[in-house]
């Protein structure tokens, strides 16, 4: 019990990561299919000024959940890290270039658009998904056996499922970002821009549906266990879920109701990852360890528990707060300085 | 433990080492900046609202935009780091990652909080009300504190490891997370590192300013600007001497391997030599110069007492002759720099307090503009001590670091990668804030991670 709570944090942790991280990368995707400078900088702008306060989270989800994965199955966590050595070097990499990319943009901006800066910022965020997906596809396909590095370091995740995995967190990221800024857009009053988005949110989310469905048959060839598992009565209600979150995003996407087709998109992104943990549950290593086997004790587990509260006790009120900060400088307001704000104080000290 | 396991090549077990060195050593600086910054910044921006100071107020906004850029790199490296646990040292994530993992975790919360308030307060320069953003400062600051404290209780454990049992099978047993995390080593070793992360950052920031002052620049708000960074830096100075004293003496009896490797003294006696420079050969001290007593003086307070050498601990449990030979380096370096630093800010303490002036000799402010570097340098050997003075253990008396590491083979390929990667990534960051300061001097508004698009 203790044990699928603790799970279920976690799976809240890679959720979280879906969504923001993925709506992080997939605008980087979008910044990288952009094309030249004079075209593709109204859509770049648009990239900038959504992520740009909120990119920290994508970072902190993705540790929170390898910290969380240590802490409550460190031996799994091993097996996982080992195996997947090369993948997970390459999203590390990936990761690198995507955080520094974010760090100096503002500089690259003003520096003839240092192409380089630009290249890596967008095509780190292809890579790091893809071979996230990767490390997934290669879990789900129980390629992971207990123990340090003793699965084939590259079978692993160079197989169907994993293949899978890349290709489908690739076009998930891409769909979460398109949606995301059409709803932006729109929230700019930026026509174009909303026509621009809503196309690629419909073409990657046909794409991303179609690509799933075709996954339905690679899974029941390359790992008849998680196909098991999907089928069950509780996998097919994911399932289902996330069919029908996908088919309502491209629904209300070509009928314009976009702060709708903004949480459908969510709905049907996040029913994926559910189905993932759904599909292997109760093994944590398919073929290897169940959910129980290498649990940490029940006084960690219950630490662990203790800090989720706490942490979404300071997080949260936080978060929203900054949310209401950066949403007062929208709509050409951020030259403005509010009365009584220490820029005002520091304007009339001045002058 | 039950599992032993050896590295596919000792290359590979060197490639480990190297990588997780390397990344440690280059994140360790962005996180010293991220503890000492926003201290710095809350001063300032303190003395501005409270003397309608302008200079104050505006070197806190500076302060706070390089900060954003600092901590974005820091974050970049700190969740490499997180990967590198798990895939470089299974031998002790595997066994413990249960008994460490909640600091890791509060970490987390703390790493959070503070990436959060940092966009905050870029935000409310113009958008919040004077004192509430001010205030927003003071998570950021807490966070630091609390956050370096569960990373070094995490290290700290690695040096006196607790919480936990041993089953007769080997298994880990009865775990008790807090009594993990509040080790017996933990105290001084965060002490120890909160205050250099005050020094370095203080010292660093303080540098950028008296470089400005030895190209001739005198207006009030350079030396504002250096007034509180170096205050800072020198009021931690005496007292890390102190700590660091406290926190050498304890190693005679926690770890004595370490304190034989950092006075490197081969065989445990009375009247121990304080020994400067020299190297270890095939156990015997070369090249050295040796004061008589006084590493018995300073490890023990008594120049007859018996103290211990690498004799005190069996053959297999000693670091190599190497080994021992860079511990002890790494700790005299950091000791040297350590003295330098005392002398620096007393100097400026007795100009302080007679004149109420910094000293006006170049040759004080040559040295303040080299002094940042030479404290992130004597952090960096503190950790090279403490890293390597706890060889051949990863976790002290339980785990050797060489059972520890993966049987992945091709480790040398990470540790290349991170190699060039980390080299290009520092010296951008290098070209992105000179950047910044000759925006800051022609007046530009500049734009930072987290923070709003500024028009100019």
């Amino acid at each position: 019990m203790l044990v699928d709570l603790v799970l279920a944090i976690i799976w809240l942790g890679i959720s979280a990561y879906g969504i923001f991280g993925g709506a992080d990368f997939g605008a980087g995707i979008w910044d990288l299919l952009a094309g030249g400078p004079a075209r593709g900088e109204r859509p770049r702008r648009l990239v900038e000024r959504v992520i740009g306060p909120v990119w920290e989270a994508n970072h902190v989800w993705l540790i929170f959940v390898l910290v969380y994965l240590w802490t409550a199955f460190p031996e799994p966590f091993v097996a996982i890290a080992t195996t997947m050595y090369i993948p997970l070097t390459i999203a590390a990499i990936g990761i690198i270039f995507r955080g520094a990319g974010f760090a100096f943009r503002k500089w690259a901006s003003s520096v003839a658009r240092a192409r380089m800066a630009g290249a890596a910022f967008a095509g780190s965020s292809l890579i790091t998904p893809f071979f996230l997906g990767a490390v997934a596809g290669g879990i789900a396909s129980g390629r992971v056996p207990l123990g340090f590095a003793a699965g084939d370091r590259w079978s692993a995740w160079l197989n169907p499922t994993s293949i899978l995995g890349g290709v489908l967190a690739v076009l998930a990221c891409a769909f979460v970002a398109a949606v995301l800024l059409t709803w932006e857009a729109y929230r700019d009053r930026d026509a174009e821009m909303v026509e621009y988005f809503r196309v690629r949110g419909l073409a990657t989310g046909t794409l991303a549906g179609m690509v799933a469905l075709g996954g339905v048959a690679v899974i029941r060839l390359d790992a008849p266990e998680l196909f098991e598992g999907l089928t069950t009565p509780l996998g097919i209600a994911v399932v289902g879920l996330s069919a029908a979150g996908g088919i309502a995003t491209l629904n209300a996407l070509s009928r314009y109701r976009l702060a709708f087709g903004r949480m459908a998109a969510g709905v049907a992104t996040i029913a994926v990852l559910w189905g993932w943990g759904v599909g292997q549950y109760p093994d944590l290593l398919p073929g290897a360890a169940s959910v129980t086997d290498f649990a940490a004790s029940p006084p960690v587990l219950r630490a662990l528990i203790w800090a989720f509260v706490a942490a979404i006790a300071i997080a949260i009120p936080a978060l929203v707060y900054l949310f209401t900060l950066t949403e007062r400088g929208r709509l050409g307001e951020s030259g403005a300085v509010a009365t009584g704000s220490t820029q005002d104080l520091l304007d009339r000290l001045r002058e | 433990m039950s599992i032993l396991l050896q590295a596919a090549t000792e290359l590979d077990l060197l490639a480990a080492r190297n990588q997780m060195a390397v990344s440690l050593g280059f994140h360790i600086v962005f996180a010293a900046l991220g503890i000492g910054f926003p201290f710095i910044t809350l001063l300032a921006h303190r003395r501005g609202l409270k003397r309608s100071d302008p200079d104050a107020l505006l070197l806190a906004k500076r302060w706070s935009k390089t900060m954003a850029v600092l901590f974005a790199v820091g974050a970049v490296s700190g969740t490499i780091l997180s990967f590198e646990m798990g895939m470089l040292w299974p031998g002790l994530m595997g066994p413990f990652g249960d008994v460490i993992g909640l600091p890791f975790t509060l970490e987390g919360i703390s790493f959070f909080a503070e990436a959060i308030f940092i966009a905050i307060y870029l935000y409310g320069w113009k958008r919040m009300p004077a004192k509430w953003h001010y205030r927003s400062l003071y998570p950021i600051v807490a966070a630091g504190i609390t956050g370096s404290f569960f990373i070094v209780s995490v290290n700290a454990w690695m040096n006196a490891p607790g919480g936990f049992d041993i089953a007769a099978d080997g298994s880990i047993v009865d775990v008790e997370p807090l009594a993990a995390m509040f080790n017996s080593a933990v105290a001084v070793q965060y002490t120890h590192m909160l205050l250099a992360a005050y020094m370095s950052a203080g010292f660093l920031v303080a540098g950028v300013y008296a470089w400005s002052w030895l190209r001739g620049r005198r207006e009030p708000i350079i030396r504002l600007g250096f007034l509180i960074a170096f205050s800072v830096a020198a009021i931690a100075a005496p007292i890390q001497v102190l700590v660091g004293d406290v926190a050498t003496r304890r190693l005679i009896e926690a770890q004595p391997a370490k304190f034989a490797a950092i006075e490197l003294l081969p065989e445990t006696r009375a009247n121990a030599p304080f020994t400067i420079g020299g190297r270890l050969v095939d156990g015997e001290v070369q090249g050295a110069i040796e004061i008589p007593g006084l590493a018995s003086f300073l490890g023990a307070r008594d120049v007859n007492a018996e103290v211990p050498g690498l004799d005190a601990v069996p053959p297999s449990d000693r670091p190599s002759d190497r080994l021992a030979t860079l511990v002890h380096w790494s700790f005299q370096t950091m000791v040297v720099i350590g003295t330098a630093l005392l002398a620096l800010a007393a100097w400026f303490g007795w100009s302080w307090w007679r004149r109420r002036q910094p000293p006006a000799s170049h040759w004080f402010w040559r040295s303040a503009a080299l002094a940042g570097v030479a404290a992130v340098v004597a952090m960096e050997a503190g950790w090279i001590t403490t890293e390597v003075g706890r060889q051949p253990w990863v976790v002290h008396g339980l785990v050797r670091t060489a059972d520890a590491v993966t049987p992945a083979p091709g480790l040398i390929w990470g540790l290349s990668a991170i190699v060039v990667i980390y080299l290009g990534l520092g010296t951008i960051t290098v070209l992105v804030l000179r950047r910044m300061a000759r925006q800051f001097e022609t007046g530009e508004e500049v734009s930072t991670p987290y923070g709003p698009a500024e028009r100019g």
